[in-house]
């Protein structure tokens, strides 16, 4: 956001891109880039995940709009997308603001048809001093506060006649609704042209007259949006009568299907198949570096202060040996306060994990805290080479940007050191013995400490895999000893441990709890 | 037109975001409005994956909600199974025979249930089952299970075998083009 903030400042159009929960990490430099306002044009990009697809909450970023007195767009697909985001740089230029684009999954997850125009090249503007906009001590944002509330007005005056706020006329006035994003597209299908439709493309600030004209055309007000009733309480806030929230939850996602059985009563009803389906949840993935050191963990019957990644899986059976995850960076600070309150006992087995994009993002700053708060904490580090669970981006311990290109690498056990942690060493995860080992002296030191777990994803391109292992049904006496660490390409069939060759890399963690040796193949030199 | 509706699913890491890619540039080719959408966070972690393909004169929604699917296309049988209820009374499934056991299956929590074939039939279901990873292994290679589904698939649409090899073409590497045009051909006449 601050990069962001920079680019515009020196007088290019900038964009930053995150998910609602990265909002919260940004809103410190949002609230004050309000009052700042732009030179260049500066868009934040925020996508909300309302079912919760792939995070840990799902929170309605419409209330950062409001709360930090900025412009909010809201497109209903890729189109829009693109429409609105050239619309948003004009804004953000016109109004001298920070513009905000309100994505959702279904938006960002969704391809549709998208007409390109001719790219324009913005020159850059120039850049000039001036503390009293871009300065906020207290001085200088007592003088810039009036001026937000002064363009959040005109704003405000903007939208009651801004084409991407338009009503879509009906053929029956009985209702009205208003609604936006893709809850405007479950409204068109589960309804076609049957009510009029008022669709806000800027969702802050509302459009009140339009808002209080469209009301009056229609019988019964009805407001369809996702999570938080935002648009709902606008209205009742001007006094109108409305439905909303009584009618779709502010739990989870909505769908044409349920938008058609409260407007339309109609209930669809699909193919009934009378059968108990088992759930198939995401699980490590064959070969995955973070299961050996998840198993010794567990063995060791430790208290896991987890965080955000791949091996948040590492909470889900067999493993089971993870007790919290909260968001970015939680588990180092976490740990912290845990053993502050629980003293010695707790700092013998209690331990946090993270992994090595993770600790890059927001991990440092509470190893910092660690070691200068002195907490005898054991962080552990799964360093797996890349930001795995959002498709394999480069990390700055990488040695690749975002592109793919060379780049500064840093170095983890240096970076640990230097921030004061004295005790720092490296395991294989592969290795159980090892993993055990150092996980034991780990927390028996009297100081703190960080251990690496260090291993490449095994999906990684350039790992090269001593491939498949197989079980030996004369050796195996289906003890399942092999099951206790949830690996996919296991399983048993008629007593018998069977792996799936189409699955196994051979990373020859299961063999290593073999007691029969039942399970080999060729092991890594 | 109506809206046409297709679901693809399967397990995470098979393969399921090609086909929507493939048959979203062949429908958008013949001038439909289309949309296709999918959840892929996890789905390289081997959970349940599920994409949804559009396309009619004017398509509103990215999802598809039960009893509104058309075609189920299905990677995996426990999936098809799962996703079922999706299907419009009278709609098709084309899956793979293959099982893949979920976790909860492997931990022994759960069971794989049986006959869901002949379940599904009895709901009246149109099930066209296919054992594509033979298939792809005859071809030369498990992981073009995709592209035997789509030449199965193939045979509900109207395109020329032209333009499906075209689409393929240009969603394939060249070195693994001979390997999919014959896992595409096992496919379509299986």
């Amino acid at each position: 956001m601050e990069a962001a903030f920079g680019a515009s400042l020196a007088g290019r159009r900038s964009f930053c891109g995150m998910k609602h929960v990265g909002l919260n990490v940004a809103a410190d430099p949002l609230f004050t880039i309000a009052y700042t306002g732009v030179n260049g044009g500066m868009i934040v990009g925020v996508a909300d995940d309302a079912g919760m697809h792939s995070s840990q909450n799902e929170q309605d970023s419409r209330h950062y709009a409001r709360a930090a007195k900025l412009p909010m767009l809201e497109p209903a697909d890729s189109g829009e997308a693109l429409e609105f985001t050239k619309l948003a740089y004009e804004l953000s230029e016109g109004f001298d603001t920070p513009v905000i684009i309100k994505m959702c999954t279904r938006v960002s997850h969704s391809q549709s048809v998208v007409e390109p125009g001719e790219r324009t090249e913005p020159p850059r503007r120039p850049y000039e001093k001036d503390g009293s906009k871009y300065i906020m001590m207290p001085g200088n944002a007592k003088r810039r506060h009036p001026v937000v509330e002064e363009r959040l007005e005109r704003i405000a005056a903007w939208a009651e006649t801004a084409p991407i706020n338009r009503v879509e006329p009906g053929r029956d006035h009985k209702m009205g609704i208003i609604t936006s994003s893709t809850s405007y597209q479950y409204v068109k299908e589960a309804c076609g042209d049957t009510y009029p439709v008022l669709k806000l493309g800027m969702v802050w600030p509302l459009p009140e007259k339009k808002i209080t004209e469209f009301a009056k055309s229609v019988g019964l007000l009805v407001v369809v949006e996702e999570l938080d009733s935002f648009i709902e309480s606008f209205c009742r806030s001007l006094g109108l009568a409305c439905t909303g929230k009584s009618s779709f939850p502010c739990v989870g996602e909505l769908s044409q299907n349920a938008i058609a059985e409260q407007l339309t009563h109609e209930k669809r009803d699909g193919v009934k198949l009378d059968e108990d389906i088992p759930p198939r949840p995401p699980v490590m993935c064959a070969g995955c570096p973070h299961r050996g050191l998840f198993y010794t963990l567990k063995q060791n019957k430790l208290t896991v202060l987890g965080d955000i990644g791949c091996y948040t899986l590492g909470a889900v059976a067999p493993l089971g040996a993870m007790d919290s995850t909260i968001c970015m960076g939680a588990s180092i600070s976490g740990l912290h306060g845990f053993n502050k309150a629980g003293g010695g006992e707790s700092e013998g087995k209690t331990v946090a994990v993270i992994g090595d994009s993770t600790f890059m993002h927001s991990g440092v700053t509470g190893l910092i805290n660690t070691a200068y708060n002195e907490s005898s904490s054991t962080v552990i580090i799964l360093d797996n080479s890349i930001t795995g669970m959002t498709g394999h981006q480069q990390n700055p311990t990488t040695g690749f940007n975002l592109k793919g290109d060379p780049c500064a690498k840093i170095d983890l056990e240096s970076l640990c050191r230097a921030v004061g942690i004295r005790r720092v060493r490296v395991v294989d995860p592969y290795d159980l013995a090892a993993c055990d080992a150092a996980v034991k002296e780990e927390l028996a030191a009297e100081e703190p400490s960080v251990i690496i777990s260090r291993r490449p994803c095994a999906l990684l391109k350039y790992v090269r895999h001593p491939g498949p292992i197989s079980a030996d049904p004369d050796k195996c006496v289906g003890c399942k000893s092999c099951m206790r660490i949830g690996c996919p390409a296991i399983s048993v069939a008629e007593g018998r441990a069977v792996i799936d060759s189409t699955l196994c890399t051979g990373c020859g963690v299961c063999a290593q709890l073999c007691k029969f040796d039942a399970l080999s193949g060729k092991k890594e030199a | 037109m109506e809206t046409k509706n297709m679901m693809i699913v399967g397990v995470g890491g098979q393969g399921t975001l090609l086909a929507s890619k493939l048959l979203g540039r062949l429908l958008l080719g013949k001038g439909f409005d289309v949309k296709v959408s999918e959840v892929h966070g996890m789905s390289q972690r081997g959970g349940s994956v599920v994409t949804y393909v559009r396309w009619g004169e004017q398509v509103r929604s990215p999802i598809i909600d039960k009893g509104q699917a058309d075609v189920i296309l299905s990677f995996e049988l426990l999936e098809a199974a799962r996703y079922t209820e999706y299907l419009k009374p009278g709609g098709k499934i084309i899956t793979n025979t293959q099982q893949v056991n979920p976790m909860p299956v492997i931990t022994g929590a759960a069971v794989y249930p049986e006959g869901l074939a002949e379940k599904m039939r009895a709901a009246g279901v149109d099930l066209d089952a296919v054992d594509a990873l033979s298939l792809a292994q005859e071809a030369g290679s498990s992981k073009a299970v995709n592209i035997v589904l789509l030449g199965r698939l193939s045979k509900w649409f109207d395109f020329t075998e032209a333009e499906w090899q075209q689409a393929i073409e240009q969603s394939v590497p060249p070195k693994f083009l001979e390997l999919n045009r014959r896992a595409f051909a096992l496919g379509r006449e299986a």
